[in-house]
């Protein structure tokens, strides 16, 4: 077997799919007048929970505006996402700050740590975000750096931990307050080959469960088989949406389509 | 999030240390600046305050300060005895004599002839000797850092004796005084001794030093002394003032007629930007370099109040350390120079001073935590996916 695919049994495929997140004629424009330019173009797209879907496309194509607006972090122009059946435009000011905080989990290409903050610290944030008390938020930081492989790493500062180590605290603080959403941002980019196998392979295991919707952004194609569901974007539009790629390609497919899509 | 605020503001030892110490040093020159030029100031007015009974200060209506007098005639103090409200008033001389040592060693003094019978305007703080001993004759007490400006690294000698005008004078109290505008050697004497100690004049007095009877006001009776001392048709009679409107009359009179006020006012000035610019800065660039912690902060639910709160405190903090250590550091800055440099005497951190430095640097860091703070607020969260 290509080691860069995932085994079959580990796909969620049997699951029945359940939308999580639905975009509703998505449009995004920046910029004004003459100078106005459209991101996304009325994008109609539905995210399942218990699913790993990835997001792929060139630089440029839409990929982080989209899931900034499903994370709340930007506003369409026109259009709605739904979450979890609550529409994102009825979420206003602090209760869009609130719903983000308890319902969505970030994974950021460049980690984002609070250099100040240990390990257990920094896993420990959304629990402090949503005011739980810090000797208990500790705890389940502890628990959830564990989880991820790094118990013993949990008083190292994010200086002492290698590129793989620190996605991974990033994994746990992630999902330390179990989000509904997770959103990572090209999670593998400024990782190696292998740490960026051990990321994906880490985020399948411990993001991907019933009732969580996982988004991954990327066009690092080593990672494509980790998918259940792969969305693929060119100029602010979806242009194919495939079924979990690794049960239908090989790898050296996958990354020859995608480049081929790229220069197109 | 206090927690997260207060880790992330020491969680970098050397950034931490260089924010409070910036504000610390900026802390520093304002108020180390500000209390030299405020101490140099008093110093103009100190041998008025240091005549502690007299509330009221009587003197010719064209006197400018206190070294440049214009005599008054001896039959003014009767007149100021027979206004209704005074209860007692006495001679005072202020003037400059000449000290000259056993060895031919010289320095002019500030002499000052306090009341024959009462000593009313002698010192109050005896270092050696009596001051009831300033009634012997030839007597006179000299301030402990004009004694070593004469003899310099020797004891301190009760009975030493100087020439004054051609006249001997015994030495019989070392005293402590504040110290004056001028570095010379405080002396005391009687009033009726001091006139013998300096060229003759056909008038000598100084001033006359009053105080009211019980039961009226100072400014009532200074207003009686002004109404039946004036002279028909012109302002040549006397005037009496409040001995705290004399001492500002001093320092108003330095202000506008010297460069004191112009040369610290640059100092000051410039102690005062560099003084922002480095507590300021220093703060706002801590905020800045924290950016994007920041929005990583906001993309994972922190509120903008929650932001707000953060920045404060973390002000707060580096406020409260910084004044700490500069007006700690200020203090002991005066603390030893006063003690290896006897000129500087008498200068020191005034509580107002600090009280002042304290509301300044709580401006500059409100306004660099609220510059920061717009650029926090107005911070996309969506920058940490960029």
């Amino acid at each position: 077997m290509n080691t860069l695919l995932m085994p079959e049994s580990s796909i969620n495929t049997q699951s029945p799919l359940k939308v999580g997140v639905a975009c509703v004629k998505l449009v995004k424009e920046f910029g004004d007048g003459a100078n106005r330019n459209r991101v996304l173009h009325e994008l109609d797209i539905d995210f399942y929970s218990n699913q790993l879907t990835l997001l792929v496309g060139p630089s440029g194509c839409g990929k982080t505006t989209l899931i900034s607006i499903i994370a709340g972090l930007l506003f369409p122009t026109s259009g709605d996402v739904e979450l979890f059946g609550t529409p994102q435009s009825r979420l206003k000011g602090g209760k869009l700050v609130r719903f983000r905080a308890q319902n969505v989990g970030f994974v950021f290409q460049q980690y984002n740590l609070l250099p100040a903050l240990t390990a257990t610290e920094n896993v420990c944030v959304p629990l402090l975000i949503q005011g739980v008390p810090r000797s208990q938020a500790l705890i389940k930081a502890k628990e959830m750096l564990d989880r991820v492989g790094l118990a013993t790493r949990a008083g190292a500062y994010s200086r002492e931990l290698s590129g793989g180590q620190q996605q991974r605290v990033a994994i746990a603080r992630a999902l330390v307050h179990e989000p509904r959403l997770l959103v990572c941002d090209e999670p593998t980019a400024a990782l190696d080959g292998n740490s960026g196998r051990t990321v994906m392979q880490l985020i399948r295991e411990v993001s991907v469960q019933p009732g969580r919707v996982v988004i991954v952004v990327t066009h690092d194609s080593r990672v494509y088989s980790y998918g259940d569901r792969m969305i693929e974007m060119s100029d602010g539009r979806v242009t194919n949406i495939s079924n979990s790629p690794s049960s239908s390609m090989t790898d050296s497919q996958v990354i020859s389509q995608f480049k081929s899509k790229e220069t197109h | 999030m206090n927690w997260v605020a207060w880790k992330m503001l020491n969680g970098d030892p050397v950034k931490y240390l260089g924010t409070v110490f910036g504000v610390g040093f900026g802390v520093l020159l304002i108020a180390q600046q500000c209390s030299i030029f405020v101490g140099i100031i008093l110093r103009t007015a100190n041998p008025i305050a240091d005549v502690r009974e007299a509330q009221i200060w009587v003197m010719d209506p064209y006197l400018q300060n206190a070294d440049e007098i214009k005599p008054l005639s001896d039959s003014d103090l009767y007149r100021i005895r027979g206004v209704e409200g005074v209860d007692w008033a006495v001679k005072i001389y202020k003037g400059l004599a000449r000290a000259k040592i056993e060895t031919g060693n010289f320095r002019q003094v500030i002499l000052m002839g306090v009341d024959d019978q009462s000593l009313i305007g002698a010192p109050v703080k005896m270092i050696e000797g009596d001051i009831r001993d300033l009634k012997r004759p030839d007597a006179i007490v000299m301030d402990q850092y004009g004694y070593k400006y004469l003899w310099p690294n020797e004891p301190f000698q009760v009975g030493r004796e100087v020439e004054m005008n051609d006249r001997r004078a015994v030495i019989v109290g070392i005293c402590d005084v504040s110290a004056p505008f001028q570095s010379f050697p405080v002396v005391f004497t009687r009033y009726s001794q001091a006139v013998q100690f300096v060229a003759s004049e056909r008038q000598q007095l100084s001033f006359v030093v009053a105080a009211p009877r019980q039961g009226y006001q100072v400014d009532e009776v200074c207003r009686l002394i002004n109404e039946q001392t004036r002279s028909i048709g012109e302002k040549s009679g006397l005037i009496a003032m409040p001995y705290r409107e004399f001492v500002w009359i001093n320092i108003k009179y330095y202000l506008e007629n010297t460069g004191i006020p112009v040369n610290f006012g640059i100092t000051i000035t410039l102690g005062f930007i560099v003084g922002t610019a480095i507590a300021g800065q220093t703060f706002y660039l801590f905020t800045i370099e924290n950016l994007k912690q920041f929005g990583a902060l906001k993309a994972m639910g922190v509120t903008n109040w929650g932001i707000v709160g953060m920045i404060c405190l973390q002000a707060s903090v580096v406020g409260v350390i910084g004044l700490s250590i500069g007006l700690g550091l200020t203090a002991l800055f005066f603390v030893a120079t006063t003690r290896l440099l006897p000129d500087l005497r008498g200068l020191h951190l005034m509580w107002e001073i600090a009280g002042g430095t304290c509301l300044a640097v709580t401006l500059i860091i409100c306004l660099a935590s609220a510059l920061s703070l717009r650029k926090v607020l107005t911070l996309e969260p969506a920058v940490v996916f960029r």
